[in-house]
């Protein structure tokens, strides 16, 4: 584990519900919070890259595989909540340069997510 | 002449920028080899090409003139080069070279000709006013609209509009007119409308549905003569009978002609009616001149269709690469787009066959005319003419020429069709005919390239990609290809359930299981996606297993489901409250307006009678509803797969001719169906009389007074593909009406599929309407009164889902933008006005995070 100083305290652990997402303001960008039955944290970037609206944290979380993923709410895209890679574009070209979105690091301590700056 | 050249491509020149040039270019990359060619196509309009037959769609769909480019990336590749906005001007065929207005030398191994044609008016005065358009090109269509703009602005009132020429196209620009806000009324010289592809009868029966639409029609006449305004643009239009009618705009839509200038200047062979003469090959009378499309005079016919100019197209990629290919005409069909109309034939629409027997049916009340033509044994299908409802033309088209298989009436009765074509056509026959796919490719897709969803077979084949009407042909064929080569056709829901959504339902219904956590590890696998989530938050929903914000199903809610209202574009949501039978007191008109304005949030009438208001964000959706409750307003679960509205007509309250209630029993079953969980989202319509003012029939359920009682249909609507409402029960008093239509709303949610509509439940359901009546009026399974019961317990059960969420801290949470930010809000949402409210801005429009701001700043300069 690398230092924590970097780390930004964002909320409680209780403060988000299973399989559900959150968006939170890292360092004024807008992160999506995803928490997930096993009790762990993934975050990725909130903006829906094919919709250019700020909604990932509002998709539906399930899985492709073993893969946790998220759905966007908008056009129904599928994201790997682990790296960030679109997993199903549905046929679209995305408006911004990648389909995939980016990710930050978290960690859960003693009851609070802290997620990485970048 | 010169003598035919070996197949090397070398330089490839097309003169012509349109669908069929597009077609050759990208067949040429799709088949000719690696290098060692290049092909360069010039086109006088300033787009790529783009898709014609759409063209419409600009001013009635919304479309921008990029959603209409035909397939973009064939231009990225180096051996390809477009030339847009010039026009080649001369033809040296001894140098091989072409030139173009701005001077450009291109010199040709091959020369394709694909001129297309040009929109020929009548030599009438006056058409060259100002005001006056054709309805060809993608800058004709962008000049009307920004004459109807500019010139209702200049007069101060809406422009009533004159469209010369009652054909396909010709309708399409009078409903286009309509959609740009001028009154139209079609002048057609012929006797009927649309008289090349319809019969007299056929025709009759579509001049009344498009009176319906408020055009009016004037068939029999001609324009004679166009007459200036005082300011010098067309003002009136003189007619053949001596009538003179106001015209502020005028569309020519009179007919085309091909473009045949340079090769008439060049000495190329030209066809009697005009047009370069060409030969099975699409070769002209040079060698290496090759001529396509509308400017092709083939047997001295010129097409005016896109799909016999693609198969050209294919006949010059074969041809260039050595292959034997001849063109061979297809039959045509037509079917009009755009207009909100079904009309559409193919064949021997007007019985010329020696023999042929026409079989007709008429059904003045459906406002339908169907009629097939049949060869004289009554076996061999020539023709067919459909108007009210096209949807036997997909089915039957490619069927031209082939035994019929069935009496030819048992296609054309009300509740005909029960021979369902499709899955045993055979090979050769052409199912998409935009793209000339027949239905051996469409098995092939399935058998050599492993295809087996539909998406993979457009993408394989391109079948279905252009009009889309073939698609459940496509569909049952994949699917009867899929079964024959031993590949069961996938009844899963999604990759967690392998069951359908009516199997699951009955699982879950019969257990005890009341969490999805619980169901997906009883008869699924993983931890479900946005397809399964949502089904089992309906179905628990349907079994009463608490509210849709419990915090068991939160995380199973849909984001519209989740915050009780339905995502916009930018991120925000709309808020629209329930008005059971569209009836609103003044009072709370008021309450909507303070709000929306308080807010800045965009208002409109729903197409549902109710009021939309636009733009809000998640965190101000609670103080929003708290205020709406308070003024006594319910969510209008304008978010749910659930009851959205239930439309009516005035009705015996103030209608002169309403026999019943109408706005009373609109309001007794939006009360009653409110909050109902359900496959899809549906409708209901309740009109107070015959005269059907509230479209009952184009709703999932409809419901018509009569002098006798209540007229119950059930799966009409069908979103993409319209459909009217079977009738399933006639004569109800109140209490009847009621019990029928809760069985029939109880029996679609225990059987229908996912995201199933009520129209293909219906039409899809074994047995059809007779096999429904049986059970949900005559009780033959026995299970009337559980369905009744399911339905009596969801309207104890309910209670308004916005009231419950704002007396609950808890729900309150998830209406934060951010969960370690409670006081801010999305900072990347921005506002531009519109018509004196606003829209969300694209980049670089000028806008503010505000809406109440944005409202009032001074206009964009950039025109959408």
């Amino acid at each position: 584990m690398t230092t924590t100083d970097l780390r930004t305290d964002v909320c409680a652990l209780d403060a988000l519900v299973p399989e559900r997402g959150a968006a939170a303001l890292v360092d004024g960008v807008q992160v999506a919070l995803f928490r997930l039955d096993d009790g762990s944290v993934l975050a990725v970037q909130n903006r829906d890259p094919f919709a250019g609206a700020n909604v990932v944290a509002r998709g539906i979380v399930g899985t492709v595989g073993d893969a946790p993923t998220v759905t966007s709410p908008m056009h129904k895209q599928v994201w790997d909540l682990r790296t960030g890679e679109c997993l199903d574009t549905g046929g679209k070209t995305p408006k911004d340069a990648s389909a995939d979105l980016a990710t930050w690091a978290v960690e859960v301590r003693a009851g609070r997510v802290l997620v990485s700056a970048r | 002449m010169r003598t035919a050249p070996t197949p090397v491509l070398g330089r490839v020149v097309v003169v012509g920028a349109g669908m069929v040039a597009h077609r050759l270019v990208a067949g040429l990359l799709d088949r000719a080899p690696a290098d060692g060619w290049h092909v360069t196509v010039v086109g006088d309009e300033p787009w790529a090409p783009y898709d014609r037959v759409h063209l419409s769609e600009l001013l009635t769909a919304g479309r921008t003139p990029e959603d209409l480019a035909l397939e973009p990336t064939v231009w990225d590749d180096p051996r390809t080069t477009l030339l847009t906005g010039d026009a080649v001007e001369k033809l040296d065929r001894d140098a091989q070279t072409v030139t173009t207005r701005s001077g450009v030398v291109l010199p040709y191994d091959q020369l394709v000709l694909a001129t297309g044609s040009w929109a020929w008016t009548p030599r009438t005065e006056g058409t060259e006013l100002p005001g006056v358009f054709r309805y060809r090109t993608m800058a004709d269509l962008q000049a009307m609209q920004t004459w109807v703009a500019e010139r209702s602005e200049a007069l101060g009132r809406p422009l009533r509009g004159a469209v010369v020429g009652g054909g396909v196209l010709g309708l399409e620009a009078a409903a286009a007119l309509q959609h740009l806000g001028a009154s139209a009324t079609v002048v057609e010289f012929a006797d009927h409308l649309m008289n090349v592809q319809l019969d007299a009868g056929g025709g009759e029966a579509l001049r009344v549905l498009v009176g319906d639409l408020g055009i009016d029609v004037r068939t029999s006449t001609g324009c004679t003569g166009l007459a200036p305004a005082a300011d010098g643009a067309v003002a009136t239009m003189r007619l053949s009978s001596d009538d003179e009618i106001p015209a502020d705009v005028v569309v020519f839509s009179t007919g085309v002609r091909p473009r045949d200038r340079l090769a008439r200047e060049s000495g190329l062979a030209i066809g009697e009616r005009g047009g370069v003469v060409v030969g099975a090959t699409c070769r002209t009378s040079d060698a290496a001149i090759w001529a396509i499309g509308e400017c092709a005079s083939f047997e001295n016919e010129c097409t005016g269709l896109v799909a016999p100019g693609n198969a050209m197209a294919d006949v010059v990629v074969d041809r260039l690469l050595g292959g034997p290919r001849l063109y061979t005409p297809a039959p045509e069909g037509t079917k009009l787009k755009g207009v909100g109309i079904d009309a559409a034939s193919f064949g021997d629409v007007f019985g010329l066959t020696p023999g042929a027997l026409e079989v007709t049916f008429t059904d003045p009340v459906a406002r339908t005319y169907r009629k097939l033509v049949v060869s004289d044994d009554a076996r061999t299908l020539l023709g067919g003419v459909f108007v009210g409802d096209a949807a036997l033309y997909p089915q039957l088209r490619p069927m031209l020429g082939r035994p019929l298989g069935a009496d030819p009436s048992a296609f054309l009765a009300p509740e005909g069709g029960a021979h369902d074509t499709g899955a045993d056509l055979p090979d050769d026959v052409v199912v998409c005919s935009c793209t000339n796919v027949t239905a051996g490719t469409v098995r092939e897709a399935v058998t050599e390239h492993g295809c087996t969803t539909v998406g993979e077979v457009k993408a394989c084949t391109k079948a279905g990609t252009v009009c889309g009407s073939c698609v459940p042909v496509v569909t049952k064929i994949m699917n009867a290809q899929l079964e024959a080569s031993g590949i069961a056709v996938s009844r899963a829901m999604c990759e967690h359930f392998a069951m359908p959504r009516a199997e699951l339902y009955a699982l879950v219904a019969a257990s005890e299981l009341r969490t999805f956590s619980e169901i997906v590890a009883a008869h699924g696998t993983g931890r479900g996606c946005a397809v399964c989530k949502p089904v089992v938050a309906s179905i628990l929903s349907s079994l009463r297993a608490g509210h849709v914000l419990e915090r068991d199903h939160a995380g199973l809610q849909d984001t519209n489901d989740h915050v009780m209202a339905n995502l916009q574009k930018d991120g925000t949501y709309s808020v629209i409250p329930r008005v059971p039978g569209g009836e609103i007191t003044p009072e709370k008109l008021v309450v909507l307006g303070q709000v929306a304005a308080d807010f800045g949030l965009y208002t409109r009438i729903t197409g549902a009678q109710r009021i939309g208001m636009f733009g809000a964000r998640i965190d101000q959706l609670p103080a929003i509803w708290q205020r709406l409750i308070d003024a006594g307003f319910e969510s209008g679960q304008a978010y749910g797969k659930s009851l959205r509205a239930v439309k009516s007509c005035v009705g015996s309250a103030w209608c002169r001719f309403g026999v019943r209630d109408s706005v009373g029993m609109g309001i007794l079953l939006e009360n009653r169906y409110r909050g109902l969980r359900t496959p899809h989202k549906f409708k209901v319509g309740v009109s107070g009389c015959a005269r059907e003012c509230a479209e009952a029939r184009g709703k999932d359920v409809g419901v018509i007074a009569t002098a006798g009682g209540w007229n119950v249909y059930v799966g009409g609507n069908g979103g993409a593909n319209p459909r009217h409402a079977d009738l399933l029960a006639e004569d109800l008093d109140d209490d009847g009406l009621v019990a029928v239509i809760d069985r029939f709303l109880a029996l679609y949610v225990r059987r229908g599929d996912r995201l199933q509509r009520t129209a293909p439940f219906v039409a899809e359901y074994p047995g059809g309407i007779e096999a429904l009546r049986a059970v949900l009026v005559d009780d033959t399974e026995g299970i009337v009164a559980e369905l009744e019961a399911e339905i009596a317990a969801h309207v104890d059960d309910y209670r308004d889902e916005w009231a419950a969420a704002l007396e609950d801290p808890d729900k309150l949470d998830r209406f934060t933008a951010f969960v370690n930010a409670p006081g801010e809000h999305d900072p990347d949402l921005r506002y531009t006005p519109q018509r004196g409210q606003v829209r969300p801005a694209e980049p670089g429009e000028v806008g503010h995070h505000d809406p109440r701001v944005a409202r009032l700043l001074p206009l964009t300069e950039v025109t959408r």
